[in-house]
């Protein structure tokens, strides 16, 4: 209804989002002078060389890392919420990060139990986002197949879960059986990690997460229906399986995709969801899709800045950071506010 | 016949309805004949457990029938696409809301969606509906508030006005007044029969208000074990067909009081 004040919101979002991005390309371990940063930005020379170097190989890629991670998660938070009308879903709860973990623990731990097969030749840039894809694809498959095959929705949500735990045991196992080296690399990737992707990586990045994005489009109208619950969304001519189907693919590769890049990234998916709907106090998903994409973008940038701890050398797990800082939040927001909404 | 078929909107053949699970299916109610005259407010009666529900279902389209065909405007259900379906019936149902913060006006322009582009952008000629749709159930002081924050009656109302925006030649109820009180539930019959005579939709409600849907109604719909009666009410109490409603040990229907009295 009151448009003007979502304005003034998407506005104020926007310009915090467009000075994080740059804060968060300036910080780091090395401080670089925003003037210089924006220098190697118009395509001129920065006072050092190896600034431009860090700047366009390493923090530019992080950064938009950062803003596709968060966004794509909150937007996979949000649509989990919508379909299952819960507001404690999130793009986890269907087990394809596990599912991604999985693959990335087959890769790195399974090799003790395998004879090294699966570790025979050099460990490049690729093997650990295709192993983890292939797992989050594997454990797609399985919840669409089980969605097909179940009436109730909140059966999927209970599918997901128990694939999330039946692959988390998987892992354990694995863990148990490898060695101490092995299992520091697992640990280390599931603590998360915005950076170390290369041009080409992100280029692959962009690609899954503009398809997944553009797939909201068709269904945005219906998942304000969905708000009604199933029978009415189905009396407004929305013809529910098929909806669910598109709704559980789009969040499926974009949490298949950032796990893959970026390890499983804990709490964005559930809590921004709930950020963009106490700031906009709406459920009108043309507000809330934006929004929730734009403060996920904000809260990761924001996340990988303190992770950073600026001028120290030291990096601290991005996975734990979100949850530290975040969980607090949220729940100050909650008790000020004293009610969750879907 | 021919007369009858121009103004029939709905028409139920040897209807067979029911659940069907594990590939066995369990009936709840069999042969089924009637049809709906456009512009009629019909209230279908029976007793707890007896399916009354499940009619609706069928009808609406949410659930398949065992046997049988349902015919709106002379073509098959099944013919009807999700989309064109929204368009020639709308619902109140009974089940909760699931908690957002969707305010009224937001709630009653959801039933648009049939009608409006893919950006769900609300034309003019939509606002005008949902204003209309506002006024006929008295709630437009309403309009900007959440949903939840209303009483049941009042959001009974905001959900008719919600099936009376999606404009359809029918809209079917489902106990619209199960958890209102005497006050408010004759506010419902009354908006309801007003909706009839105003906008000559056709109205199919399920309640378990005898008394007011013998005065409001123009037919009732029987609905018990073995039978299925559609008639006016002043010929099913001639007929003594509200006797079949209940079993009857504990009451029994007046025919001159026009209710049911305690034996």
């Amino acid at each position: 209804m009151n448009k003007t004040s979502y304005k003034k919101h998407f506005l104020l979002l926007s310009v915090l989002g467009i000075v994080l991005f740059f804060a968060n390309i300036s910080l780091g371990s090395v401080m670089i002078p925003i003037q210089d940063v924006m220098a190697v930005l118009k395509g001129e020379n920065a006072t050092k060389e190896s600034w431009e170097i860090i700047v366009l190989n390493f923090r530019i890629p992080k950064a938009i890392t950062a803003v596709m991670v968060g966004s794509g998660l909150s937007v996979s938070g949000l649509l989990m919420q919508t379909l299952f009308r819960n507001p404690l879903a999130g793009p986890f709860v269907l087990g394809i990060s596990s599912g991604a973990s999985l693959g990335v623990a087959f890769l790195l731990l399974g090799s003790s139990l395998f004879g090294g097969v699966l570790m025979s030749g050099t460990l490049s840039n690729w093997t650990l986002p295709i192993a983890a894809s292939l797992g989050a694809f594997l454990v797609l498959s399985a919840v669409i197949f089980a969605a097909n095959n179940v009436r109730n929705t909140m059966s999927i949500l209970i599918i997901g879960l128990m694939f999330g735990s039946f692959a988390s045991a998987i892992i354990s196992m694995l863990s148990y059986f490898s060695e101490a080296s092995q299992l520091q690399q697992f640990v280390f990737w599931s603590f998360g990690s915005l950076g170390n992707l290369s041009w080409n990586e992100i280029l692959v990045f962009a690609i899954f997460y503009v398809l997944a994005m553009c797939g909201i489009f068709p269904i945005l109208k219906s998942l304000n229906s969905l708000l009604l619950g199933e029978n009415y969304a189905k009396s407004l001519g929305i013809p529910i399986q098929k909806y669910r189907n598109i709704i559980l693919l789009i969040t499926s590769i974009l949490t298949g995709v950032i796990t893959a890049f970026s390890g499983p990234i804990a709490f964005v998916g559930l809590a921004v969801p709930h950020l963009a709907r106490m700031l906009f106090t709406t459920s009108n998903h043309k507000v809330l899709v934006p929004a929730t994409m734009l403060i996920g973008a904000i809260v990761l940038l924001l996340c990988d800045i303190i992770a950073q701890l600026p001028t120290s050398e030291h990096t601290l797990p991005i996975n734990a950071i979100t949850s530290l800082f975040g969980a607090p939040v949220v729940i100050w927001l909650l008790i000020r506010k004293k009610k969750l909404y879907v | 016949m021919t007369m009858e078929s121009t103004n029939t909107i709905l028409r139920a053949e040897n209807l067979h309805i029911g659940y069907i699970a594990k590939k066995k299916s369990i009936s709840v109610a069999k042969n089924i004949n009637f049809h709906l005259q456009k512009g009629s407010f019909v209230a279908l009666l029976g007793k707890n457990g007896i399916g009354k529900s499940t009619l609706l279902r069928t009808i609406s389209n949410v659930q398949k029938p065992i046997e049988g065909a349902i015919f709106m405007d002379e073509k098959p259900l099944e013919s009807y696409s999700s989309k064109s379906l929204a368009t020639a019936i709308s619902l109140v149902l009974t089940e909760r809301l699931p908690e957002s913060q969707l305010t009224v006006f937001e709630l009653i322009a959801l039933g648009r969606q049939p009608h409006t582009n893919w950006i769900d952008q609300l034309t003019s000629l939509d606002i005008e509906k949902i204003e209309t749709a506002m006024t006929l159930t008295e709630i437009t002081h309403l309009s900007t508030q959440r949903y939840y924050e209303l009483s049941d009656g009042q959001l009974q109302r905001v959900l008719i006005a919600r099936a009376l925006a999606q404009d359809t030649p029918m809209i079917i109820l489902d106990e619209p007044t199960a958890h209102l009180d005497l006050h408010h539930t004759l506010q419902i019959f009354k908006v309801l029969k007003k909706l009839v005579s105003e906008t000559s939709k056709t109205i199919l409600i399920s309640t378990h208000e005898v008394n007011l849907a013998i005065k409001f109604s123009d037919e009732i719909a029987l609905m018990t074990e073995n039978s299925f009666h559609k008639d006016t009410p002043k010929n099913l109490i001639e007929n003594n067909i509200f006797d079949t409603l209940f079993p009857d040990e504990i009451i029994r229907f007046d025919k001159t009081l026009q209710q049911f009295v305690m034996k």
